[in-house]
């Protein structure tokens, strides 16, 4: 069997980094790696993880510096006897180990409006065409594991912006609601709103990161900074608002 | 004693996937202040690994198909052990939860004309199955999920209940820990939903993740709940093999719903061997047939490869055991031959990634290796087919934890449909008992025997390590309790659990109480020994092959286990008790379902 040198973050803030070396099977990823250094050599080495097939987004971590899920990350990337190094998410507060604390997301999420839909016609139920709802369906693809938040430099160098920034995991939901077909919400609640939107300078590390390959730059987040652009800043629109204002 | 953490709830619910996200948001809809406890993070429960969708007998696509078709076929895919009113209700409730479920945000995909897909699946008549592609759990987990968040329910995250607190026959708490901090936490209920999920970790190849461990099967049956068709464990036909360490991971019946065929190294459609007399009316018996299905579904019988799970999965078995199976020790399941990259790609998105990334295989060219997999219990505890309710006061349970609805086999899309329909009823009724009681007084003993049982591991003399007490306990579950059991094997079985339960006696842990995997493992021991014990006495007790339980000694049905459920309970010493009990009848309008 060959033998991996991996190289983990243990403890808290005040930890360090320990190497092992742990055989590991042909076709294994670095999560089967850290289950057998678990089992046989370190039993308190924290880790989340759930599925193992990439579908649960537990697992993120920084392997050599790259945010990945250590289920969807095979040995055979690395040479044989390469040093692999695992860290845990630098972006959030550190747990213990590869766990951090990632209570910014769900607190994040509390913030983003639920879907209002129109009521279906009388007698009928609601109907979608397929093309209308694939963009949507691209968004719901997303897993949480927070790699595109990690890697967002406006949270990850700045985490003095993390109170007026949702991030891009969030801009995703909310275009999710913004862009579905039968979503009623009031525009001010989500296109006009931003949730920080305007900090997001379109460096696409977040679209880099997305195990789903979900174009988030591209399709969530330049779309509604457009609507949002023209919900507020459209010259015609500010027209109709400061006439509206007259009036009252 | 310790002071614990201590927080008081009308509904106290445990488990955080579908059923249990289903359950929070109709107690709290009824006005009951809830709490949803969860050993992971919200939205990460095993329900995001579902794959191929949701029956419901919507008739989107055959407009013949009604909550009739769809009981009969639950019926007769659980070989007519089901609770027949469990199977009734499901079947007549399943489209509105679906249509709830879109009301919420979910998008399923569509028929030309704008309404909810269906696509065909094992033992389903006609296609039913509301989907999203290939990864409808993760559509349910994450629209529930952010239900659960605009109704701001309470969310206990990364928190593990160790132990039910019961006063007078009724549970009215329970008892648990942080499993960040380590620190304890108990919580006063006026009802507890269980919505646990299920115990595949029992084997060692398995589609299940870390958290099925049993945990709800194995508190229910202490607090003194009744168990039911523990012996009957779902197999799923097609799981990855190759390479070994990804050997379990779940291959979609969607697969072969969307036109994949099986195959044996010989290149056989060998599932044309394997077709039981029950299904024969309704399946194709050449393959000239089963290719026409998939064209003209009125004119011909549906695939083989499509029969219901238990049967599969022995056949795959079978033509292993004959040698006629693949380098890996599974068979093929190729879909490149009948559909092309682009419908592959679309209607197969996870399948394909999943194989590209975890074993190099691309599935729009290449046949994949499948196998076998632990995936489902059929068994759980008996409920109350109306309200969800067990046979303790105080205690509901719904989804993969409760037992009856599936019978001895469970049909594929059969569970997402069973977390909403009974997650919803588990919640209205829990909430309906809450809103009529006041609290009743937390045992403080019960308290101070689970702050002591938890601390345990850390305290122990011995030298016994957790990880390989569990690994040993799945190799042997895997070896002598697996797809093709016998009496020998079982009794064997039953000696080494209970060696094994020595030594979990002794395991002990390094590290703190932080975070620590190895102590988190050696608490969920216990539910694991105790739930393969009582599979493992179920297993010998029924006398004959049905479903999800396959005797070698004993390969056919037998009419009298056929009209019996094995009841298991706990005794006053902790011993696993069995009893036979005759099933429910069911009423003669539904059994004239039945005469053709």
């Amino acid at each position: 069997m060959p033998s991996a040198n991996i190289t983990i973050w243990r403890g808290d803030d005040d930890g360090q980094y320990e190497k092992y070396e742990v055989e590991y099977q042909d076709g294994m990823v670095v999560l089967d790696v850290i289950h057998q250094l678990q089992a046989t050599q370190a039993g308190d080495l924290a880790v989340r993880w759930n599925c193992k097939a990439g579908k649960c987004g537990s697992c993120s971590a920084e392997i050599n510096g790259q945010p990945k899920l250590q289920c969807m990350t095979r040995m055979t990337e690395f040479e044989e006897g390469e040093e692999i190094k695992v860290a845990p998410l630098k972006a959030f507060p550190l747990i213990k180990d590869l766990v951090t604390d990632v209570t910014y997301n769900y607190d994040k999420a509390k913030t983003i409006p639920f879907v209002d839909l129109v009521q279906p016609e009388e007698n009928d139920v609601r109907r979608m065409a397929q093309i209308d709802i694939e963009r949507v369906q691209e968004f719901h693809k997303c897993i949480e594991c927070y790699m595109c938040q990690d890697v967002c430099h406006v949270i990850r160098d700045h985490p003095e912006n993390q109170d007026n920034f949702a991030g891009p995991r969030f801009f995703v939901q909310l275009a999710s609601v913004a862009m579905h077909p039968l979503d009623q919400n009031a525009k001010a609640d989500t296109v006009s709103h931003g949730f920080g939107l305007e900090y997001c300078n379109i460096t696409k590390c977040c679209t880099e990161v997305c195990p789903e390959g979900i174009k988030i730059t591209d399709n969530a987040i330049i779309p509604m900074k457009e609507r949002r652009a023209d919900e507020l800043y459209d010259p015609l629109r500010a027209l109709g608002r400061f006439i509206n204002n007259l009036k009252k | 004693m310790v002071s614990v953490e201590s927080h008081d709830y009308d509904v106290l619910i445990i488990g955080a996937g579908g059923a249990g996200l289903r359950a929070a948001v109709e107690a709290t809809a009824r006005g009951c202040k809830t709490a949803i406890i969860t050993k992971s993070l919200l939205g990460k429960a095993h329900t995001v690994m579902a794959e191929g969708g949701m029956a419901a007998a919507m008739g989107n696509v055959w407009e013949q198909d009604n909550w009739k078709v769809h009981f009969r076929d639950t019926m007769r895919g659980g070989k007519m052990l089901n609770n027949w009113r469990m199977a009734q209700i499901h079947a007549q409730e399943a489209p509105d939860r679906v249509l709830e479920l879109e009301s919420w945000g979910a998008l399923f995909d569509r028929t030309p004309d704008g309404r909810i897909l269906q696509r065909d699946f094992g033992g389903h008549r006609y296609a039913r199955l509301a989907h999203v592609g290939d990864r409808t759990g993760l559509e349910m987990i994450r629209i529930l999920q952010q239900k659960s968040v605009a109704e701001d329910i309470d969310v206990f995250s990364e928190c593990t209940i160790n132990q039910l607190l019961v006063n007078d026959s009724e549970v009215n708490g329970a008892v648990g820990y942080w499993r960040e901090t380590g620190e304890l936490v108990q919580f006063r209920a006026k009802s507890v939903i269980m919505a646990t999920g299920g115990l595949g970790r029992i084997w060692s190849v398995t589609s299940n993740s870390w958290e099925g461990t049993g945990d709800g099967h194995s508190l229910a049956m202490n607090a003194g709940a009744e168990m039911i068709d523990m012996e009957f464990v779902q197999f799923h036909p097609t799981g990855m093999v190759a390479p070994a360490s990804v050997k379990g991971i779940l291959v979609t019946e969607g697969v072969r719903g969307d036109g994949g065929t099986l195959r044996n190294s010989l290149g056989e459609r060998f599932m044309f061997n394997y077709i039981p007399p029950m299904f024969a009316s309704e399946t194709a018996d050449t393959e000239e047939e089963a290719d026409r299905w998939y064209t003209d579904k009125e004119n011909a019988r549906r695939t083989p490869d499509l029969l219901p799970r238990d049967e599969v999965a022995r056949a795959i078995n079978s033509e292993v055991k004959a040698g006629r199976g693949s380098p890996s020790g599974g068979v093929y399941l190729d879909i490149a031959g009948r559909r092309d990259a682009d419908y592959i790609k679309r209607r197969l998105p996870s399948m394909y990634h999943q194989f590209r990334e975890l074993a190099g295989v691309d599935i729009t060219k290449e046949s994949m290796e499948v196998g076998p997999t632990a995936h489902y219990v059929m068994g759980g505890v008996r409920v109350d087919p109306e309200s969800a309710a067990t046979s303790i006061g105080g205690l509901y349970a719904a989804g993969e934890v409760a037992a009856g609805l599936h019978g001895s086999n469970r049909l594929g899309g059969n569970s997402l449909s069973d977390l909403l329909v009974f997650g919803k009823r588990a919640g209205e009724f829990a909430a309906e008992r809450a809103i009529q009681m006041d609290h009743s007084t937390l045992d403080k003993q019960q308290i101070e025997e689970a702050v002591s049982r938890i601390a345990k591991p850390f305290e122990s003399e011995g030298t016994e390590n957790p990880y390989t007490v569990q690994s040993d306990l799945r190799e042997l579950m895997q070896s002598k309790v697996g797809i093709i059991r016998n009496r020998s094997d079982l009794e064997s079985a039953l000696v080494e659990i209970a060696q094994l339960k020595g030594r979990e006696k002794n395991v002990t842990v390094s590290g703190t109480r932080r975070y620590n995997p190895g102590w988190h493992t050696a608490l969920d021991l216990q539910h694991l020994l105790s739930m393969s014990e009582a599979i493992a006495k179920a297993a010998l007790e029924r006398e004959e092959s049905r479903g999800g339980h396959t005797r070698e000694d004993f390969p056919a049905p037998s009419d009298e286990f056929g009209k019996l459920n094995i009841v298991v309970t706990l005794g006053d010493s902790d011993e696993v008790n069995i009893k036979r009990e005759p099933l429910t009848e069911m009423p003669k309008e539904l059994a004239e379902l039945f005469k053709d």
